[in-house]
């Protein structure tokens, strides 16, 4: 039998009658085995993509081993990002410091790669040590006439989220010192999307169409000199609610660049966003080309999505992201193919979003923060889920199990983002949750009979449109009557 | 995937540029999945926990479960008692485990945790309605001395010299392997069934890190050395570990037999035909009996299987890299196949795998370079004046292989970018085999592909 620890108990949400008290944002609690990491993989995460910069990661040698070239962030030009340097300290470096270390290493690898800007990432025994990181990046950065920005993100200190505000602290201190004299008044950054399988490249594809200048891609596909003017964007459109939030804000205070926050997953979430921009800008012409992208872009991939859907019908999915924010998108768009989310988590976020994925979810849906695998183990289990949309730590168990799994990391090859990416999501679920695979799965043999009596029937899912939004012909389109998303 | 421009600077990196090690934690994990039962636990921050997993999830694609006692900024300033015993007591509810391994990661070396005496403390204030714990066995694993490999042996080292019991000598014999893969550790099993010796592996993850389906999610996956199997490594008549460049500090067969009298057999790790003939010359000494018949036939397949292979590997390049035992061992298949290996390296740095490879391929030792404390990176610029035809290592090695169009034959730890990396076989004579058919067909697809004409037979 799996149990629950009593510290966890808070942390997870399980009855819809009960009144919704769910608690999050806590230190992950001591022998429970999260699925979290620390301090230092926020920042690695957000700073990662930012293609010609020198990432030196200052501490031993496992935290810079386990995060090289571990994500999917794919750069246009410059790979710099995808090498893994550590300071790789050693005994005696931790008995008399690593300062000399840090600065010989720095001054060498710039002198060899030559990058745009350095960050020097500390990591826990860094703080144990009392290195003065900061010092040794300003007299590097005197000498080399570079940024090198120090990025406080000893692992202990914290958790991921403090890794993310390090990170847009990092970045925050590059924003406001380059030009921006040739960027129009139709400007905006895209913040937070970390151009996974080239999803920045689709998503900058679209504003570009509707008229409008992207002037930096913070941080998929990311440069330094485009970070360093970001400043001269009219808006911030930031995805991944977390990581980037903090920046945006910080930018909105120096800079007054106003911000609101976007997802770019699903159907519903991605016409939303460039309507959103459209409005932002009140330009008609920009409003106009939007609705004909939205237009074009649905009707491409909706004979597929149709098709995907009355294979897909009815089947349970449980859902466990980073952050919050991506999990609303996935309900969403599960909903889009015809699937009910049985549960939902993220490893972040906040009590807004949780109160926001329950009303979003059915009353059933079970919650969790920060939840561990045996949890994930037994809810699975409990409400016979067909599939599980996680990280790589997630998809054993679901395999254990034998119950279909889609990598929604930054690990992933394949671009989700995006009308396009819809449709390779309704691929993905389909090519996992329809294979013949689980036929032969013990676990599997014995359920199907119980399943076939009480299956999930159609009309327990979220009201549908029901073709009141006229120009949407989607079989039970999800999207909310009223809602636009064709012109 | 190196970004190079002009300018180089002289003299060696001082940073590590894509380590080809890992931390020593890790080791420590591998070597705790093969206890029965067993749960980990990393003294220290959350980090390193979830890094591991992940990356040990990667390869084996089964759960891993690693705890961790999750350090807070107040943990580091005051100390990690409180966590290790919350952490204690969290995993013993949660997984009931029958042993709990606990390692410690850089943090808690650094701030000097005497998880000793912490145990100690927490064992004799546990109050009794509490849940019992279970034994516990833990090592000191800073990852600012040594490497992965180091925490693995050290581990099995800690496992045997914190639980081992004298008694009267048993019919059994104790096996530490090296970093085997699981498929690697159920054929030595094998072996040792067919000649008729009971063995004692130790670890033994062959079954919790390559298991089947589940009907039900297992709390800890089956299989393992069960706890009094450990305890009885004391009582053995003999043990064969495998290594040749690890001291004897980190010798779990050497402590039994200065302890308990049990005596040790050090072999190098049993790749290629003659390292392997060691190890079933003295399974067959132990035991006084031929090599079982099935394995004789074994032997002499391979040897046929060597002739027909012979001509396309003569003299080619080959590249190796990974833990310094695993590179010798390859090193030696290597020498029996004429294939010469024209660079050695590993991020490790017990600055015997040198020596090691001088111990086995004797007459070709002077032409091939050993890189020790290396990464990639190094390894990109040294390799690509040598024009290897193949290289031999894990998967970390796919960027040399696609730099330097040479292709990469997939072995030991980690293998990332395919499946099955848990059943891939190494050791003994059919993995001999397998290897060297692995190594022969990937230089014969080469040829292929490089030809203008095509060819459909040899
Ligand atoms: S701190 Fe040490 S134990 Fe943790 S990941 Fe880094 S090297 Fe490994
Ligand atoms: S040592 Fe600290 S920073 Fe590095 S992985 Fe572990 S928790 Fe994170």
């Amino acid at each position: 039998m799996i149990s629950v620890l009593e510290q966890r108990a808070a942390q997870i949400h399980q009855d819809g009658r009960s009144p919704f008290a769910m608690d999050c944002e806590k230190h992950s609690v001591a022998g429970s085995v999260s699925q979290r990491a620390c301090v230092f993989c926020g920042s690695r995460v957000v700073l990662y993509p930012v293609a010609d910069a020198l990432h030196l990661i200052h501490g031993p040698v496992g935290c810079a081993a386990y995060t090289w070239d571990i994500r999917g962030a794919l750069s246009s030009g410059p790979q710099l990002h995808r090498m893994s340097f550590s300071t790789d300290l050693g005994e005696k470096d931790v008995i008399y410091g690593g300062e000399p270390k840090l600065y010989q290493a720095l001054v060498q690898l710039i002198d060899h790669y030559r990058p745009k800007a350095a960050f020097v990432y500390s990591t826990c025994i860094v703080g144990v040590i009392g290195d003065d990181v900061g010092a040794i990046c300003r007299r590097v950065e005197a000498e080399k006439g570079l940024p090198v920005l120090p990025v406080h993100s000893e692992g202990f200190k914290g958790t991921k989220k403090d890794g993310y505000q390090s990170a847009c602290a990092a970045l925050f201190q590059l924003v406001g010192t380059g030009a921006t004299d040739d960027i129009s008044p139709l400007s905006l950054n895209i913040l937070g999307d970390f151009n996974i399988a080239g999803e920045t490249w689709l998503i900058r594809n679209y504003y570009e169409r509707m008229g409008i200048q992207v002037v930096a891609t913070i941080t998929g596909d990311g440069r330094v000199d485009d970070i360093r003017r970001a400043h001269g964007a009219a808006l911030n459109v930031v995805q991944c609610s977390g990581s980037m939030t903090h920046l945006a804000r910080m930018m909105e205070d120096k800079y007054g660049i106003p911000s609101f926050r976007v997802s770019y997953f699903g159907l519903e979430d991605m016409s939303r966003a460039l309507y959103e921009v459209a409005d932002h800008f009140g330009d008609g012409q920009v409003r106009q080309r939007a609705a004909e992208l939205v237009r074009d872009e649905v009707a491409a991939i909706l004979p597929d999505l149709r098709r995907y859907k009355k294979m897909l019908r009815g089947k349970r999915a449980a859902i466990y992201t980073g952050g919050a924010f991506k999990a609303f998108s996935l309900v969403r768009s599960l909903r889009t193919l015809g699937m009910k989310t049985v549960l939902a988590g993220s490893q972040t976020g906040n009590r807004e979003d949780y109160r926001l994925l329950r009303e979003l979810c059915d009353e059933d849906t079970i919650l969790v923060d920060d939840t561990n695998p045996l949890e994930l183990a037994k809810f699975v289990q409990e409400k016979e889920v067909d599939l599980l949309i996680g990280g790589v730590k997630e998809r054993p168990i679901a395999y254990k199990l034998g119950i279909g799994f889609c990598d929604h990391n930054h690990e992933r090859k394949i671009g989700l983002a995006g009308f396009e990416g819809l449709r390779q999501f309704a691929r993905e679920v389909h090519s996992t949750v329809m294979s013949p695979v689980w036929r032969l799965v013990p676990r599997r043999r014995r359920q199907q009979p119980a399943r076939a009596a009480n299956d999930v029937s159609t009309a327990s899912l979220r009201p549908s449109c029901a073709g009141e939004c006229s120009a949407c012909d989607l079989p039970d389109c999800s999207i909310p009557a009223g809602q636009e998303i064709l012109p | 995937m190196t970004t190079r421009t002009a300018n180089p600077v002289s003299g060696p990196f001082v940073a590590t540029r894509n380590a080809c090690k890992l931390c020593t934690p890790l080791g420590a994990c591998l070597a705790f999945a093969g206890v029965e039962g067993a749960r980990t636990i990393l003294h220290g921050s959350q980090g390193c926990a979830t890094y591991i997993r992940r990356y040990m999830i990667s390869h084996f694609k089964e759960p891993v479960d690693i705890a961790s006692s999750n350090f807070s900024e107040s943990a580091t300033i005051f100390g990690g008692r409180d966590n290790l015993q919350d952490g204690l007591a969290n995993v013993t509810r949660q997984y009931q485990p029958a042993v709990i391994g606990i390692a410690t990661t850089c943090l808690a070396e650094t701030i000097g945790e005497d998880v000793g005496m912490y145990l100690h403390e927490i064992r004799s204030q546990a109050s009794p309605d509490g849940p019992a714990l279970p034994p516990v066995v833990h090592v000191g694993t800073p990852s600012y001395c040594g490497t992965h490999a180091e925490g693995y042996l050290a581990t099995v080292h800690a496992l045997v010299s914190q639980l081992a019991e004298d008694g009267s000598q048993r019919d059994h014999i104790n096996v530490f392997p090296n970093m085997f893969s699981p498929a690697d550790l159920r054929y030595l099993k094998e072996i040792g069934a067919d000649f008729g010796l009971p063995v004692t592996l130790l670890p033994d993850y062959s079954d919790t890190l390559d298991g089947p389906t589940w009907e039900e999610y297992q709390l800890i996956p089956q299989g393992g050395t069960p706890l009094a199997a450990v305890r009885r490594t004391g009582q053995a008549r003999s043990s064969i570990e495998f290594t040749w460049v690890h001291g004897e500090k980190a010798s779990a067969g050497q402590w039994l037999e200065e302890h308990f009298g049990v005596r040790n057999h050090r072999l190098p790790v049993p790749i290629g035909l003659r390292a392997s003939d060691a190890l079933f010359d003295v399974l067959g000494s132990i035991c006084d009996r031929e090599t079982p018949a099935r394995h004789a036939a074994e032997r002499g397949r391979l040897i046929d299987s060597l002739i027909d292979g012979h001509k396309y590997l003569f003299e080619r390049r080959a590249v190796v890299f990974g833990e310094e035992d695993l590179v010798a061992g390859i090193v030696g298949l290597l020498g029996e196949l004429g294939v010469h290996p024209v660079l050695c390296a590993s991020g490790g740095d017990t600055g015997r795998l040198r020596s090691a490879i001088a111990r086995l391929v004797p007459d070709q030792a002077d032409r091939i370079q050993v890189r020790q404390a290396t990464d990639f990176a190094d390894l990109e610029e040294l390799a690509g004046d040598l024009k290897p035809d193949i290289l031999i290592g894990n998967s970390k090695g796919y960027w040399l292989s696609r730099r330097l169009k040479a292709p990469l034959v997939r072995i030991g730890f980690p293998i990332h970018d395919r499946v099955g990396g848990a059943r891939l076989l190494h050791v003994g004579y059919r993995g001999a085999q397998q290897l060297a058919d692995r190594i022969v067909n990937t230089l014969l697809e080469s040829l292929q592909e490089q030809s203008d004409e095509g060819y459909s037979y040899l």
